[in-house]
This record gives structure tokens, C-alpha cells and sequence, in this order.
């Protein structure tokens, strides 16, 4: 800690680097000119106890570097919910290891001056040095407007700067103020912060430095197609097809390649090293850790479709068409983008539920997410259904497995609203906030922002699920294969390996546990498939090629319908598969989520509450399936 | 008369906000409710809610509970811009 707060006024040695934070609304261009100052060179960290989240990058200025601190987007300083709190605190220096900012730099959107003039004047309240930046200035002169920088920083009394964000005009001249903070002009007076005077103050300062903007003309024409009864909803639901489409097919070849690529890579270091150590690591640590991977292309593509709809400002249309819907639910329109993410992974959906500024429809909307029918398990559902649902047509080109499976991605999806309206009822007490979505001008999306979207998001992916993989990775292999035993002669080899996960902790434990799942079918062959699938679902694939002694994954159907007990009864009868299929349709069994859960929600319980409920539903679910369908076959 | 009474195309302006609930308030006042501000009734999204305003030189989706807790008088004729 340094002595910046013993006087009010900053002390800049020669060992204290200037800090600098940015504070402007959403959809203000903060992040693109904080990218465009800092590069890549940042890092994101939570203020301590809380979801809010800070970026801290490094801008190199005339004369050295200055910290810069991008806030959450806001419309207001004033408090309102702990959250909020802890932002203002922190810029006031009272929390416990984080240094106050020696100055405070407000993002505006040129084109949004009226609005943005209510932060200016909250900030300016706080009498720190403050600076003004004023993004889209390209707009205004394309819709034929002005806004005079000089007379605005005259009417405030502080530093304002314009800058064309895509092209980089003005970033020179930002880059000069942020390199001495201690000259920056202060106001002679504090603006009013409430009350009409406020209206009068911001009313006042407009006048003297803004010509009037003509309406964008090309997002009203747009907006009267798009938000169209009609041809709104045609849009909106073609669009969302595309997107989920596009994420399952364009993905598909390089999830192959990747999937291949680390199937032949356990192979080499498995027979390179050797022995146990060469499996352990071959097939426990590069297998496990590459069936996580092979998702990459896949949540990559995601980000970068839902990047292009957001900066281009479409994001927000669609979550005004889905609110209605989605509130039925105690949701809101933003959870319908986050649960469409959770159809590629349930992580990047919890992630894109940071948008939400209700706590409370955020937590509904974060539980709902892993009931969404993520790409793990799409394996385990086509392995299911190519095994056992036979192929009949029952109306042109839809046939039963095609049913099927759209059954269980709808069942998933409306299971989740319907979780997410019952929490919402009973469990759910955090404080609720109106809904309010701006409707941000279409726009041209910057490549480099986009770039850096999907750049964040697949190195969040990477990073959370890449830690918790290696090390459930590491801990499963080690029960699937511990304690080595020496299977009796004349086994072949897939029936030793099968006979060696049968004497594995983890076949114990599938053995004990069959009382517990004997009522929907389950033996421990399949038990210890789902022990292993906790690392990832469609582990439950490979893990059961194994446990029933499977010559090969394709060899896996066949093996499957003719796998019988001890007492030569079948294994996988319908009602068995049906009970499988209702178990990964609700079953929370994957950790990665868990952990993305419990530092998403900051909480224990949450996470404790998703895995036990669901645990409990998918059993009950399962259950109901077995004997029904038992009955009926 | 409320905001989400007013009719879409037109323009009132805000009186107060009334409601109990101090954090709902503030919140309006945030993104631009003050007394005052002329607010144009733009759109209903296409299933009848939100609806979208035009305040403050831009535009904002709001739901009917929320629109109910603003109330405004129409604005007085000629005293428009837009």
C-alpha cells in the first residue's frame, strides 16, 4: 500500500506506477479502447467475495506505463445492490488490498451524450482527477451531428478527449493524458447529483457543446423489420437455427481431427514410456485432458458467432424477443443467449451469464445451464439410440433415432426453464432488478474486438476446465486402474483390461453401487462408466468399451446388444436403455461444471444444490423410465 | 397516467417514480427516468413485452412491471422535437 490517501492528493514516486480506472456504461466502447490501450496484455481478477469482476492491463504512455482498471460496465456509481458496493469502495480506497486509482477515466458514447452525462456527474462527485472519453465521434459526424470537446471540457471543467475506436484516431492523445493525471483541470464546482437541478446541469453542459444527431436512420429501418411481429420472430428463430446448426456441423471436422490427433498421442506416449506409468499418462492424463479439448473448435465457433451478433448490436434484439417467454420462467431475455451457449458447454453458458444484472435471474439462469443439452453427451445419446432405437421413418425424412434425439435436447431445454421458475419460487431470495436492455445502434463489428471475444472465452474454457480435467483426469485413471492386478490366463486382451477395471477401486465401488442403481437396470459394468463419466460425459463411452471387454468403440453397439449377465439375461433391455438416457439428460455429471458453478456464484451451496437436485431428479427420472417402458416391453 | 399506459409513438414526460422499493428507483434514475426527460414510446417487442423507449438519446427495452412504476403526463403540443 502506498500513503496515496493520507492528504486526498496523490504522491507519485518514482517507484509507483499511476493507476488509471475506466468507468462507463455498457455498450460504451470501454472494452475496445481498453484493448486497444492494453492489448492483450491483461488480466482479469474478482474483487474479493464478490461476482464483479475487474480487468487490469498495463498502457504504455509518453514517458513510461500506466495500470489501467476496466470496471464493470455501469450506468451509475450509486450503489444499489453489494455488488455495486464493493466497485465504489474499492475506487475510494476502503478494501482490504486493493489500491485506490490515482484517477478516474470516464468511457462515453459520443452518440449517447445526454445519458452518459448522469455518470459524468456522479463521478465527478467522488473529486478525484477525472478525464472524459468520448467513443463513436465517427458516428456522430456520419449522422450529421458535432459534439465541440473543447466546450465540453469547458462546461466540465475537466480533460475530454474524442476517439474514432475502430480506426485509432485520438488514442495518441488519450494515451498523452493518461501519462500525468496530476494536471488534469478539476471542476470549479461539484455538478448536482440529484433532483431536477441534476436534469438542469446535464441539459446545460449538452447545449454548450452538442449539435443536435439526426436519428440513425438505418437502425430504425432495420429495427421495424427485426423487431417486427412477424418477420421478427422468422428471423430470430432462423438465426438461432444457424447458430446452433453451425456449431454442430462446422465443428464437426475439426473436433475429429483433434479427437484423433489425441487418440494417437496417448497411443505414442503410452507404448514410449511404458508400463503403468506409460498408461497412466497416455491414457489417463492425454486422453483425459484431450477429451476436453476436442471441444475447442466447438465453443470457439460459438464465441465467435455469438461476438459477430452482439458487437453488431443483434444480441440485444434477441434477448427482447425472448423475454416474455424466458420471464414465464423468473428468467430474462439475456439467459436465453447464456442457455444457448450451454448447448455447446455448460461452462461458456455459466460465463455468459455475467451479462445479467440481477443477481437472482443470474443464479436462476447459471442452474439452468448444465440441464441444457451440452456436446458431451451427444456420444453417449447417438452410441444409445444407433444401439437400440431402430431406424423406422414416421413422416418424410424424420425417422425414430432423429426423434429421438430431438426428444431428449427438448426435454433437456424445458426441464432447465422449468428448474430454473421452480428456484425462482422457492430457493432463490437474492434481490431482484428491473430489466432493462439498450438497444444499441446497429454497428460494423471491429475485427480486433472480436478477435479478443472469442480470444477471452476460449482461454476461460481452457483455463477452467484445463486445471480441474487434469487433475479428475489423473484421480480417475488412478481408480479405474489401482490396485494392478494379474488377470487369470487365456483372457483375451479386451476382456484382461475389462477384468482389471472389474478389480479397480473404482469396479468396487460400481460393484457396491449396484443396489443403489439395480432399480433402473444398472450393473456395475455400467456403474463404473459413469464414475468415470464425472470427468466428462462422454467418457462414459470409452470407460464402457472397456468395463464390457468392447474389441473396439465401433465394435460398441454390437457389443452392447448382446452383453448379458451371469445369469445369460440381457444387460441393455429397452427399459435400461431408457433409464440411461433419462439419467444423462439430467444428471449433473460433470465437475468441470461444479467448479465453474461454485466461483461463479461465489457460494458452496449453489453447486451443492445443482449436483444434489439433479442427482435426485435424474435417478427418480430414470426410475419412472424403467418401469414404464419395463412394463410396457 | 403511467408509462406503460402511454400508446407506442407517443411522447410523455416523466413525472416520478413511484414505488417503495428504493433500489428499483434508483435503478430507473440510472439509466435516465429523471423528472423531466421526454421519453417516446417506440416499439412493443414482437410477443407485446418489453416495450421500447426512446430517452436520452437512446433506446432502452423495458418491461410492463417496471413501466408501470413511471409516471408521466403527456407532453405539451409543440413541445416535442422529435
Amino acid at each position: 500500500m502506498t500513503g496515496c490517501h493520507d492528504d486526498g492528493a496523490t504522491v507519485l514516486t518514482g517507484d509507483h506506477t499511476t493507476s488509471v480506472a475506466i468507468i462507463g456504461s455498457p455498450n460504451a466502447g470501454k472494452t475496445t479502447l481498453f484493448n486497444n490501450l492494453c492489448g492483450l496484455r491483461a488480466k482479469t481478477a474478482n474483487y474479493p467475495g464478490v461476482t464483479v469482476s475487474r480487468r487490469e492491463g498495463t498502457a504504455m504512455v509518453p514517458g513510461g506505463e500506466v495500470t489501467l482498471v476496466d470496471l464493470p460496465g455501469t450506468y451509475s456509481l450509486v450503489p444499489v445492490s453489494p455488488d455495486e458496493e464493493i466497485v465504489l469502495e474499492a475506487l475510494e480506497g476502503h478494501v482490504e488490498g486493493i489500491e485506490p486509482p490515482d484517477a478516474l477515466m470516464v468511457v462515453a458514447d459520443a452518440t449517447t451524450l445526454e445519458r452518459s452525462l448522469l455518470l459524468v456527474s456522479e463521478v465527478l462527485a467522488l473529486e478525484h482527477p477525472t478525464a472524459l472519453v468520448l467513443t463513436m465521434m465517427d458516428e456522430v459526424a456520419a449522422r450529421h451531428g458535432s459534439v465541440d470537446t473543447a466546450a465540453l471540457s469547458r462546461a466540465l471543467g475537466i480533460p475530454v478527449v474524442g476517439v474514432m475506436g475502430r480506426h485509432g484516431i485520438g488514442l495518441d492523445e488519450v494515451r498523452e493524458l493518461l501519462a500525468d493525471p496530476t494536471v488534469w483541470s478539476t471542476p470549479v464546482l461539484t455538478p448536482p447529483t440529484s433532483g431536477i437541478e441534476r436534469s438542469g446541469w446535464v441539459a446545460s453542459v449538452l447545449e454548450s457543446a452538442v449539435s443536435n444527431l439526426e436519428v440513425d436512420r438505418r437502425t430504425r429501418r432495420a429495427d421495424a423489420v427485426l423487431l417486427h411481429p412477424l418477420w421478427g420472430t422468422l428471423v430470430f428463430l432462423t438465426a438461432m437455427l444457424l447458430v446452433f446448426q453451425a456449431v454442430f456441423t462446422l465443428a464437426a471436422p475439426a473436433m475429429d481431427f483433434l479427437g484423433g490427433l489425441f487418440d494417437s498421442l496417448a497411443g505414442v506416449v503410452d507404448t514410449a514410456v511404458g508400463g503403468t506409468l506409460g498408461s497412466f499418462l497416455g491414457e489417463g492424463i492425454v486422453a483425459g485432458v484431450g477429451g476436453v479439448l476436442v471441444f475447442l473448435p466447438q465453443i470457439a465457433l460459438l464465441f465467435l458467432l455469438l461476438a459477430l451478433l452482439e458487437k453488431v448490436g443483434y444480441l440485444a434484439r434477441a434477448s427482447l424477443l425472448a423475454d416474455r417467454v424466458m420471464g414465464r420462467f423468473g428468467l430474462e431475455g439475456r439467459s436465453f443467449v447464456a442457455m444457448l451457449s450451454a448447448f455447446a458447454c455448460a461452462i461458456p453458458g455459466i460465463m455468459a451469464t455475467r451479462t445479467i444484472p440481477s443477481e437472482r435471474r443470474r443464479l436462476a439462469t447459471m442452474m439452468a445451464a448444465p440441464l441444457m443439452t451440452c456436446s458431451a453427451r451427444l456420444p453417449v445419446y447417438t452410441l444409445l439410440i444407433a444401439a437400440f432405437v431402430p431406424q423406422r421413418s414416421v413422416f418424410g425424412p424424420f425417422g425414430t433415432q432423429g426423434l429421438t434425439m430431438f426428444g431428449l435436447y427438448f426435454l433437456g431445454a424445458i426441464s432447465g426453464l422449468i428448474y430454473a421458475g421452480i428456484l425462482n419460487a422457492t430457493a432463490l431470495r437474492a434481490p431482484t432488478a428491473p430489466v432493462m436492455m439498450e438497444l444499441p445502434p446497429y454497428r460494423m463489428p471491429g475485427f480486433r474486438s472480436v478477435l479478443l471475444y472469442v480470444w477471452d472465452g476460449v482461454w476461460a474454457f481452457m483455463r477452467k476446465a484445463g486445471t480441474v480435467i487434469l487433475l479428475v483426469t489423473a484421480a480417475l485413471w488412478v481408480l479405474l486402474n489401482v490396485p494392478r492386478v494379474t488377470p487369470p490366463e487365456g483372457l483375451s486382451e479386451p476382456e484382461a483390461a475389462s477384468y482389471q477395471m472389474e478389480h479397480s477401486v473404482a469396479g468396487r465401488v460400481g460393484s457396491a453401487l449396484e443396489p443403489v442403481f439395480e432399480p433402473l437396470g444398472f450393473n456395475w459394468q455400467i456403474n463404473v462408466a459413469l464414475i468415470g463419466s464425472l470427468a466428462a460425459r462422454e467418457v462414459f463411452v470409452s470407460t464402457l468399451a472397456v468395463t464390457t471387454a468392447s474389441q473396439s468403440e465401433e465394435a460398441l453397439p454390437d457389443r452392447l446388444q448382446d452383453l448379458t449377465d451371469s445369469n445369460g439375461d440381457k444387460v441393455f433391455t429397452p427399459a435400461t436403455v431408457a433409464a440411461l438416457l433419462m439419467f444423462f439428460v439430467y444428471a449433473l455429471q460433470c465437475l468441470s461444471t461444479v467448479v465453474v458453478l461454485r466461483r461463479e456464484s461465489n457460494s458452496r451451496k449453489w453447486p451443492a444444490v445443482a449436483f444434489g437436485s439433479m442427482f435426485a431428479i435424474a435417478y427418480l427420472a430414470a426410475l419412472l423410465a424403467h418401469t414404464v417402458v419395463g412394463a410396457l416391453t | 397516467m403511467k408509462l406503460s399506459q402511454a400508446g407506442v409513438g407517443e411522447t410523455v414526460v416523466v413525472r416520478e417514480i413511484e414505488t417503495s422499493d428504493h433500489g428499483l428507483e434508483v435503478r430507473l434514475e440510472h439509466v435516465g427516468f429523471l423528472p423531466g426527460t421526454e421519453v417516446h414510446v417506440e416499439r412493443r417487442a414482437p410477443l407485446g413485452d418489453p416495450t421500447v423507449y426512446e430517452l436520452r438519446g437512446y433506446r432502452l427495452g423495458l418491461r410492463r412491471e417496471s413501466a408501470e412504476l413511471v409516471e408521466v403526463e403527456p407532453v405539451t403540443v409543440g413541445g416535442s422535437g422529435r
